[in-house]
């Protein structure tokens, strides 16, 4: 049986620090998470590097031209009551939300992380002079070729061989974004060939990510970005799990397309952890057809696969979709968090592909891409603007602002999939489904006897020598219905720690 | 399941019929009224030089 697919994202955010002369991005993201670890929490946690090794690939080898990325311990770094972890990321505000028990409470903590960002911006500006201000933005370029991540996560079964989880994501990762795009103006990168970008009507991609990615496959995600990355860091258990690192995604405002992300991708690793696949729908040329199927604005090009075939992006995710539905009827839907959720995702997702076939100008309440497209072409025909006047490009950057009060995409009309409640609860309050659960309890309850926290750990300091470590390693142990009532009942961590026999 | 099928035999958009104009005319004054209400609101909301913000709007490579 596939292994359950617990789910996080981590986001870096865009930072704009608005002032008479110079600024210093690592120092302004410094000062938006200081800004709401000083104002907003009454005790600071720090994260533990102890158990990193992002270098770990999961071909099983390093390559020697593979760079690891380099942890920056010396930067702010904080671990929150919701069980999410707050930091500075190379010169970006990055929050990754606490492990998720599916995909649509993933999205209530996707949510709550652009609230904390909102109150954290706020908090910043509150102390800054007048005529400065801190302005972030939830999207993945600066529309001049730099670019920044809005990365997922899938637990994975280990026995399962990497060589199927690679041939089966890849085809269903160039092709997702005609649902997952969150829509750019213009190009970023040359067309390899040299030839002009093969825009449609409009210069506009469905993807902000597109342009950036050079391989299919391997371990990097600031140089040369494989559409398939292999960082091999599952936070979990080793003997028995992985963690699919996916950085090819954009970030989203939609909340639908967050959900559609996270689900469809659940079950597609699902039916690959139990060898439910498709005959391969490799791609002949899988980096070419990303930005092919980025600029098909009309979804109407043909990609051409390495047995000959030749499908449009729409087929191949109706193929996926179709054995997603056969997958569902002999294995069930446990792994991606039951019935309900399950077949609501299978059915969103045939909406979605449905909509995309007949009207894509339908789904403007829905996906982040059509929804700038109708704005832009309504926007440049009632003032009589060509399609390079930098007011399109504002709008391209303002409509990932997440100021309330300058917000495009939140003035667009999209649809919802959480309420105000329950994203503000999960500002503050963890998962009860996952080990998030356990983490965030005990910082809220016990933080003064917390020295650090991570993923798969939590340090205590009782007093007592030495320092007391709580592995953490199976990552659906530790929930409300574990230890709820013992965390109720505990008065101090030494007793916890005694209760847990540890 | 049929009906999908058929969908997806199809090609793409350009060889559909287009939807009958009377049965949606209604609906689209209504789309048309929002449209126009929300480019109203973007009007008042847009960062006032353009031309500057995108200028000085650049991030680090991250990741």
């Amino acid at each position: 049986m596939a292994v359950h697919k617990v789910v996080g994202i981590e986001t870096e955010f865009g930072i704009l620090h608005r002032c008479n002369g110079d600024s210093n991005p690592v120092a302004a993201s410094s000062m938006i998470i200081n800004a709401y670890v000083n104002g907003f929490l009454c005790q600071r946690v720090s994260w533990d590097f102890e158990d990193e090794q992002p270098g770990a690939d999961a071909r099983g080898f390093n390559e020697f031209d593979a760079l690891a990325p380099e942890i920056e311990t010396h930067l702010v770094n904080a671990v929150l009551a919701n069980g999410a972890r707050y930091y500075v990321d190379h010169a970006h505000p990055e929050l990754s939300t606490p492990e998720c028990s599916d995909s649509r409470q993933c999205v209530v903590y996707d949510r709550a992380a652009e609230e904390i960002l909102i109150r954290s911006m706020q908090a910043a500006n509150s102390l800054l002079p007048d005529g400065e201000e801190l302005v972030i933005h939830k999207n993945n370029s600066d529309g001049k070729g730099n670019s920044y991540g809005c990365h997922e996560n899938y637990l994975l079964d280990r026995d399962v061989p990497f060589g199927r989880v690679v041939t089966h994501i890849l085809p269903f990762f160039v092709t997702r974004q005609i649902f997952c795009g969150a829509g750019k103006m213009g190009v970023e990168v040359p067309m390899n060939d040299g030839s002009p970008p093969p825009f449609g009507d409009r210069p506009f991609q469905v993807s902000q990510r597109a342009d950036f990615f050079e391989e299919e496959v391997g371990l990097e995600t600031t140089l040369k970005r494989p559409i398939v990355n292999t960082r091999d860091e599952p936070h979990a258990d080793t003997r028995k799990y992985r963690r699919l690192h996916v950085i090819i995604g954009d970030a989203n405002m939609s909340e639908l397309q967050t959900y559609l992300k996270l689900g469809t991708t659940s079950l597609v690793l699902a039916m690959i952890d139990d060898d439910i696949v498709p005959e391969p729908l490799t791609p002949l040329v899988p980096v070419a057809a990303l930005r092919q199927v980025s600029f098909d604005t009309a979804l109407s090009g043909l990609i051409e696969l390495v047995d000959g075939r030749r499908m449009r992006a729409i087929e191949v995710q109706w193929e996926y979709l179709d054995l997603a539905r056969k997958y569902a009827r002999s294995h069930g839907l446990d792994a991606v968090g039951g019935d309900d959720i399950g077949n609501d995702i299978l059915d969103r997702w045939e909406a979605v592909l449905t909509g995309l076939e007949s009207d894509p100008m339908g789904l403007a309440t829905q996906l982040d891409w059509v929804a700038k497209l109708r704005l832009y072409e309504a926007f440049a025909e009632r003032h009589g603007l060509d399609w390079d006047d930098p007011k399109l490009a504002a709008l391209d950057l303002q409509y990932h602002d997440l100021r309330p009060s300058k917000s495009l995409s939140r003035r667009v009309g999209l649809e919802r999939i959480t309420t105000d409640d329950e994203v503000d609860e999960a500002v503050s309050v963890p998962p009860p489904t996952t080990r998030a659960y356990f983490r965030g309890r005990c910082l809220d309850k016990f933080g003064d006897e917390i020295v650090a926290a991570n993923w798969d750990s939590m340090v205590f300091d009782i007093g007592t020598d030495p320092l007391r470590r709580v592995p953490m390693l199976e990552p659906l142990r530790g929930t409300r219905a574990h230890v709820g009532s013992l965390l109720d009942e505990c008065r101090d961590a030494a007793e916890l720690l005694r209760r847990l026999g540890n | 399941m049929a009906e999908r099928e058929q969908m997806r035999r199809s090609a793409p958009r350009e060889t559909e019929s287009p939807a009958p104009q009377d049965t949606s005319s209604e609906g689209a004054t209504e789309l048309k009224a929002e449209l126009d209400d929300l480019l109203d609101e973007i009007d008042d909301v847009l960062e006032t030089n353009a031309e500057e913000f995108v200028k000085n709007y650049v991030q680090k490579g991250g990741e």
